[in-house]
Order: C-alpha cells, then structure tokens, then sequence
C-alpha cells in the first residue's frame, strides 16, 4: 500500500504509477459532477463548458448556501460511482484521469481505463464532514439550473484519502473483493 | 388521561421548529449505539485497506463534531416513524402538516441540500419535500399519552441497494437467510459498508418492505423480542461477515454492524421476505412530546 501525495492535472506518467490498493491524496482542483450532469454531457451532447485534460472528477451533489453570486460549502461529499458507469467511456475521451467517487465502476469500465491510461480512486462513502474542510473553494458552477447535480470546480488540499479502487492495469479491487465473497457465500452451503 | 389535552395551534408550531432542528440533528450527530457499533468495528478490523476506511470514517465522525458538519453530504429522503399513543390528543392532520413544514424549514434555513424530486420530471422544488414526501410511517399505541417521532434521513447509495420477493412456503428460512446474504453480499461497495441490514419477513408485500425500513430505523445491534427470529438475526451476521466483503467492499471482516429482523404473520401460501440496507451512517434522531407539551430529543 503505497501512498502518493499528487497535484492536478494528473498526468499518464503519475497515474500509471499508481497500484491497486495505494492510497493517494490531492491537492489541485476536482470537478464535481453526476446522473443530471452527464446526462447533459453525453445524452444531450451539450458542450463541456470546462477543459477536463487530465482532470480528476468526482460525483458528487454538494449541499451549499448561495450569497448572491457566491457558492459557499456546506456540505460535500461523493455518490455511488456505478450508476455512472456508462460515461466513463465519455469522461475518458474528454481526457479525464482520475474518476473518484464511491463504490467502484465496473468490468466495461475496468477495460475503458485501462485503454485511457486511468484511474477510479475510491473514497470512503459518507465522510463528507472531513471532505468538505478538504474543500478551499468552489470556484466555478456551471449549468445551475441542475442545483445541486451542477458541473462544480473545486479547489481542494490533500483531499483523501483515495484508494485506488480501479488501477490503469485492469484490477478492479472491488469486483475481486465481491467476487471472493460470493465465492465464500457458496462455501457456507446456506 | 383525558380528551382535555388537545394540542393547540401553538404546540404544532413549536412541532415545526422541533421537527427542522431534529431533521439537522440526524444529519450531524450519530446516534451512541452506532458510534459504539463502529469502535467494535475498528478493533476487530483485520486488513489494511478495511482499517484505513474505519479509520476515517472514525475521523470523519469527529470532524463532524468538531466542525457541526452533516457527516455525509446526502441529507436522503426524509422517512418519519411517528408513534401516536392513546392519549395524545394529537390531530394527526395537523401533525402531519407540522412534520412537512419542519422538513422544509430545515432545508431552507440550514440550509441543506434538496435530495427530492418528481419521479416523472425529475425536477427538484428544492424543499426536501414533494408529493407524499416526506415518508411518514404512522403506528398508533394503545395506553400511552405521548407523541415520538423517529426520523431518519435515509441515503441513497444505501436505499438503492433495496430487496424483495416472494419467495414460497417451501423455501422456508433457509430460503430467507440464502436471500438475505446474496443481496448483501451482491451489492459489494455500494452501500457504504459496514451496513445495518434491515429484513422484513411476512406480512404482505407492502408491509414487508415497510418492515425491512422499520428494522434499520432501530438501535444498532438491539435484538428482535422473539427469540427465534433473534437467532436468525445472530446467524444472517455470523454469515455476511464471513463473505469478507469489509468496510467499503474493499476486503475486511467487518462488512455488517447489525442484522434487524421485524416479523409479521403472512398468508398460508406466501413467503415475502425484504432487505433494507443502511449505510455505517446511520442516521436517526428521536422527538418525544409528552402530553404537557414538552420536548425531549434523543435517539
């Protein structure tokens, strides 16, 4: 288990060196997207309003308070990755290189980052308290019209930490993990 | 114990205010019994990967503490098991009123995150609230002069990973405890291991499932009255935790805190049984309003 301490934007050099099981925090900036967001993405094909080479993306919804203009965090946290699985593919081809979220993505997914040189780092699901002191800034909300489920920017330092769940090798920690533990459901004869 | 202690408007507005600050106090503050349910955890925890994510979330629950942070950023559907004795005087239309203006105070005022939308436009009033939301489980109770509202902020990534079926009379309870396991087990990572399973067993369809969320909105770890069904709560642990899936189903010992079983008598030719899986943030508080009006909260 070895940990890496990253800044964004990731590169292919930084991701591949990362193994099944690491753990890896970052400091840089995340984009935070989900169902509503990538729907608007890649269904409707409306155009990305942000660059996301070498991007880390998170699905998330924040909950945050609005001052005018200003969108102040109140609580940020992650989302259950799979029922994103399908854009990967998409997020992929946009140059993104770290997915993060909870819950891991699957096998179509496992084999689409492989082909793109990425990662699904994992974060523990439900700790959005220390995730959000994690968080400096929300920088930039575009289509707020989706509130919460908007296409956030955030500014963050040493957010983590992030297993990686899913690395640019083809495992899948959480497919095995549940694969031996069906394995062993069988061997109890129940 | 008398129909003289009818509530007054006044009581269901002061309702409204408890009923906001109980929905933030579920968000933030994580009842005993989990928390202590969690420390087993950590001390049993055996693989690495398990123990950093016990680890954190330990971490997490204190941050939350520390800084009056929600400890997850999903504020859930709004589910309400509200307990009306006998003597309450309560007028459940107004209650119900109260309990929807609270959900809606909170999220306005805290103010939290909307979860809720129409499940045709997808559009989301940014309330907390919709139509027949919030959930409210009503349960009348004979002898008792007080009014207890159970409310239970429940996540998604832990609702979606719901279960059912009919399965026959000769399944028996086998066929239950193979059901139970495999839905846990199959849903891996997705709920936020370690989970509280609820199971509903009996009853019809719709009261089955009922069961299953009335079995995770109990105290982590206590135990269904019925020695029997007891057992099997005992047993469906020993087994979900021997799968290894662990915190996170990412590998560990600890992949269930709790197992709750709540029973009810079903049809001679049904079999139902319901899983309701509650992530390790399991969230609930509880308001009790004696007959003089007075409020105390706790879990």
């Amino acid at each position: 288990m070895a940990e890496h301490h990253v800044n964004t934007p990731l590169t292919e050099e930084v991701v591949m060196a990362f193994r099944a099981g690491d753990v890896v925090t970052i400091t840089g900036h995340i984009f935070g997207l989900r169902d509503a967001t990538l729907i608007r993405m890649f269904d409707q094909g409306v155009e990305v309003p942000a660059d996301l080479t070498g991007a880390v993306c998170l699905h998330t919804a924040p909950g945050v308070k609005v001052d005018g203009d200003q969108f102040i965090k109140v609580s940020i946290g992650t989302t259950t990755s799979t029922r994103m699985n399908r854009f990967t593919g998409g997020l992929l081809r946009k140059g993104v290189k770290a997915i993060t979220g909870k819950g891991g993505l699957l096998e179509d997914s496992t084999r689409l980052l492989q082909e793109h040189h990425a990662v699904y780092l994992g974060l523990v699901g439900g700790t959005a308290a220390s995730e959000t002191m994690q968080i400096e800034a929300i920088e930039e909300v575009w289509w707020r019209d989706l509130m919460p489920e908007c296409l956030w920017k955030f500014r963050v330092r040493d957010f983590g930490p992030l297993i990686v769940g899913i690395d640019a090798y083809g495992r899948n920690l959480y497919l095995e993990t549940k694969a031996q533990a069906m394995e062993a459901m069988k061997q109890l004869h129940l | 114990m008398n129909s003289h202690n009818t509530w007054s408007n006044d009581r269901y507005q002061k309702v409204v205010e408890a009923v906001a600050a109980l929905y933030v106090k579920a968000l933030k503050d994580l009842p005993p019994d989990v928390r202590t349910a969690l420390s087993h955890a950590v001390r049993r925890e055996t693989a690495a990967v398990g123990r950093t994510v016990l680890g954190t979330i330990e971490r997490n629950i204190d941050v939350a503490d520390k800084e009056d942070l929600l400890i997850c950023q999903d504020t859930g559907i709004p589910v309400y098991f509200v307990e009306v004795g006998e003597y309450s005087g309560v007028n459940p239309v107004h209650l119900e009123q109260a309990i929807r203006e609270g959900t809606e105070q909170a999220t306005a005022t805290h103010p939290l995150r909307s979860s809720v939308v129409s499940p045709v436009t997808r559009k989301n009033n940014q309330t907390n609230s919709g139509y027949r939301v919030p959930v409210i489980h009503w349960e009348f109770v004979s002898g008792r002069d007080d009014v207890q509202i159970v409310m239970v902020p429940k996540g998604s990534g832990s609702e979606n990973m719901t279960y059912f079926r009919m399965l026959l009379p000769a399944d028996g309870v086998q066929g239950i405890k193979r059901f139970v396991v495999e839905s846990v087990v199959g849903s891996g990572g997705n709920p936020c291991p370690p989970v509280i399973v609820g199971v509903g067993i009996g009853g019809s369809a719709d009261l089955c499932m009922v069961l299953a969320k009335k079995a995770i909105s109990r105290p982590c770890g206590s135990s269904n009255a019925d020695p029997e069904v007891a057992g099997l709560e005992g047993e469906l642990l020993q087994a979900i935790n021997a799968s290894g899936l662990g915190p996170m189903g990412l590998g560990g010992v600890n992949t269930a805190l709790a197992v709750h079983v709540e029973h009810a008598a079903t049809h001679i030719s049904q079999n139902p049984v319901a899983v309701n899986i509650q992530c390790w943030a399991a969230r609930r508080a509880r308001l009790v309003i004696a007959s003089d009006g007075s409020m105390v909260v706790g879990f």
